[in-house]
């Protein structure tokens, strides 16, 4: 591995921009991933992410800005770009009356990949060696999920783009899929991801938050939860008995209360309580004290550590 | 005491020779999101199809009658009355692309019995709930993704079920979109302004996050329904056994952690590892830990207990067998 940090720059967008017609899909977005590392990108749909996997891939001309991939310029390299890429897609596209072997065999064929030994490799490392004869219509989303990986690498890509790689699957499927992604990238593969899931992006190393085309932070999972939400986040406690007669439950009327409160950023339904986010100068006593002015009385509330959610639904939320 | 609005004893189904579901006892009761979760093939839709009865269940093994009682009517029995107290949202459910919004649901609840008389005004409170009101005569094929998702719960809540059945709903629905539908669905279950009383709710999930927004939680594992408590209480049996690890190299602080004979399961994500400990060990892999990795020339940059989380709950029960 080279030393010198150019070299060791995978992925440099500079103020990477689309318009289609009036509409400004992505909005002057910068920042860069080092070999290595496994970078999240999350928002909700519409917001862009697609538009600039497209263009950092070469598909899609920047409309302002500029990106280099791999040491590629996305506008005049784009072949070369995508040579040294692999794409997982979401709805990915395996042949269902194929097998697993066939299906492997006809990517790697695209690739002008001929060699068996390179098949075996990929089918050993992602265990799929067992199922090589098996039909895909006969796999399990998690199985699809794999194969599809491995469709995606066996030309040996140095960048990895993955778009919602474990939507659908349970956290064991889920574990089982990164363990995989880990191996590549201590091979020394990069990966960027796009997703709607938070079980999803807490497996990245770094995770950018999109809105409207434009990228709102990128920082570590951690660093996200401590500083990119402005305020605190609190779990808010209230007695669950409803009194007979009365059409509205404490919980709602507590949630009501909350929405109110001039101290409260946002505040949202968790099943049997309510989170609130606030400023960071609001204390427990303040809260309490505007809840009871609400007519909430008898609340209980408690700061937490905020989760990824709640730094994203702040950042992301158009209220 | 909150009413039972949904009662099922001694469930089975076996699809040729295949255990689906096997001896399925559950309650949910009025005012509950119960959430089903379990990984893909644990039974958790066969369980619904079962209660909507869409399928018929099987002989018991143990020749015990089976029974599922939906706001006390009986579906082996009396599936009409039992089926009218049923809203239910499948994985893929089917709006008319081409008829507006308040079409649709004028259709599904024509197809519920509900009068003339009724079915204006219902839609339009229905529509209102799941603020889809300022579209009713827009295109079914026109709407986003996470309004196609809103108008389906509407058309599931046209006829004012008391129980309302949810088929991994939010899989494919942006995060912005899930926490909306999620809003109404907790809305649903804790009001009060139902003529009989309040909803009961249950969801299946894969999603953790998902079952974390519930009152009450089932895991099933192969057909069974092996746990079952509310999130807090499924997270307290954990309590004190979840570490967060942070440093460098994380691959090797994952390696000396998965050696430790106290670690019984070591997580990487994306900037740190979560180490499920023996109970009452956390303080002894700690020190280990900390001095391997130094010894082999890591980093510990923050080494503590955290609140355990759904995912380390579900973790632990896939691994006991």
């Amino acid at each position: 591995m080279s030393s010198d940090p150019a070299e060791n720059t995978v992925i440099l967008a500079e103020n990477l921009t689309r318009r289609f017609g009036d509409f400004v899909a992505v909005d002057h977005v910068s920042f860069s991933v080092q070999r290595g590392e496994v970078v999240g990108y999350l928002g909700p749909n519409g917001s862009g992410k697609t538009t600039t996997i497209r263009m950092l891939l070469g598909l899609l001309l920047p409309s302002e800005g500029s990106a280099r991939v791999l040491g590629y310029d996305v506008v005049s390299q784009s072949e070369e770009v995508r040579a040294c890429s692999g794409y997982m897609s979401q709805k990915f596209a395996l042949y269902h009356d194929l097998t697993v072997g066939e299906n492997l065999a006809f990517y790697a064929g695209v690739y002008g990949i001929r060699q068996r030994e390179r098949l075996a490799e990929v089918l050993e490392l992602m265990g799929l060696r067992e199922l090589e004869r098996q039909r895909v219509s006969e796999l399990s989303t998690g199985w699809r999920q794999r194969l599809a990986l491995a469709t995606a690498i066996v030309h040996r890509p140095q960048l990895l783009f993955l778009d919602e790689p474990t939507s659908g699957v349970d956290p064991a499927a889920r574990r089982a899929f990164w363990d995989l992604i880990y191996e590549l990238v201590e091979q020394g593969v990069t990966a960027l991801v796009t997703t709607h899931y938070m079980d999803e992006a807490e497996y990245c190393g770094r995770v950018g938050i999109m809105r409207d085309g434009r990228l709102l932070a990128m920082d570590t999972p951690t660093a996200l939860k401590e500083k990119a939400l402005p305020g605190l986040a609190w779990d808010v406690f209230v007695e669950i008995q409803a009194a007979p007669g009365e059409s509205q439950s404490p919980l709602l009327q507590a949630l009501n209360a909350l929405l109110e409160c001039p101290c409260v950023l946002r505040a949202g339904l968790v099943s049997d309580h309510l989170r609130a986010i606030t400023p960071p100068e609001v204390t427990a006593d303040t809260l309490l004290a505007s809840l009871a002015e609400a007519g909430i009385a008898g609340a209980r509330v408690e700061q937490i550590e905020p989760t990824l959610e709640d730094v994203f639904l702040a950042l992301a939320s158009h209220d | 005491m909150a009413e039972d609005l949904i009662e099922v004893r001694h469930l089975n189904k076996t699809f040729s020779e295949q255990v689906a579901v096997e001896d399925l006892n559950l309650v949910v009761k009025a005012g509950e999101i119960y959430g089903l979760v379990g990984p893909d093939g644990a039974g958790k839709t066969t369980s619904i199809r079962l209660l909507c009865g869409a399928l018929k269940p099987s002989q018991s093994p143990g020749g015990e009658a089976p029974k599922i009682r939906i706001a006390g009517f009986d579906m082996l029995k009396d599936i009409e009355k039992a089926r009218a107290q049923i809203g239910y949202l499948p994985q893929r459910f089917s709006l008319y692309e081409e008829m507006t919004v308040i079409e649709n649901l004028r259709f599904f609840a024509e197809v519920r019995g509900l009068p003339t008389s009724k079915w204006q005004p219902r839609c339009m409170e229905i529509l209102s709930f799941v603020s889809l009101d300022a579209f009713v005569d827009r295109r079914a094929g026109q709407l986003s993704g996470g309004m196609k998702q809103k108008l389906g719960l509407a058309a599931a809540l046209v006829h004012q079920p008391r129980v309302l059945l949810l088929d991994e709903p939010t899989t494919g629905v942006d995060p912005v979109t899930r926490q909306d539908f999620w809003q109404l669905i907790i809305r649903l279950a804790a009001q009060n302004d139902h003529p009989e009383g309040r909803t009961a709710v249950l969801v299946s999930t894969p999603y953790m996050d998902e079952a974390s927004r519930c009152t009450r939680v089932g895991f099933m594992r192969k057909g069974r329904l092996t746990v079952e408590g509310s999130p807090n209480q499924l997270r307290a049996q954990l309590a004190g056994r979840i570490l967060e690890l942070m440093g460098s190299p994380l691959p090797l602080l994952r390696r000396i952690a998965v050696k430790d004979a106290d670690v019984q399961n070591a997580q990487l994500f994306g900037d740190s590892l979560h180490l499920r400990v023996k109970e009452g060990c956390s303080v002894q892999v700690i020190q280990r830990v900390t001095e391997d990795v130094a010894e082999q020339g890591g980093v510990v940059t923050r080494f503590r207990l955290v609140e355990p989380q759904l995912e380390d709950v579900f973790m632990g029960l896939i691994e006991r067998d």
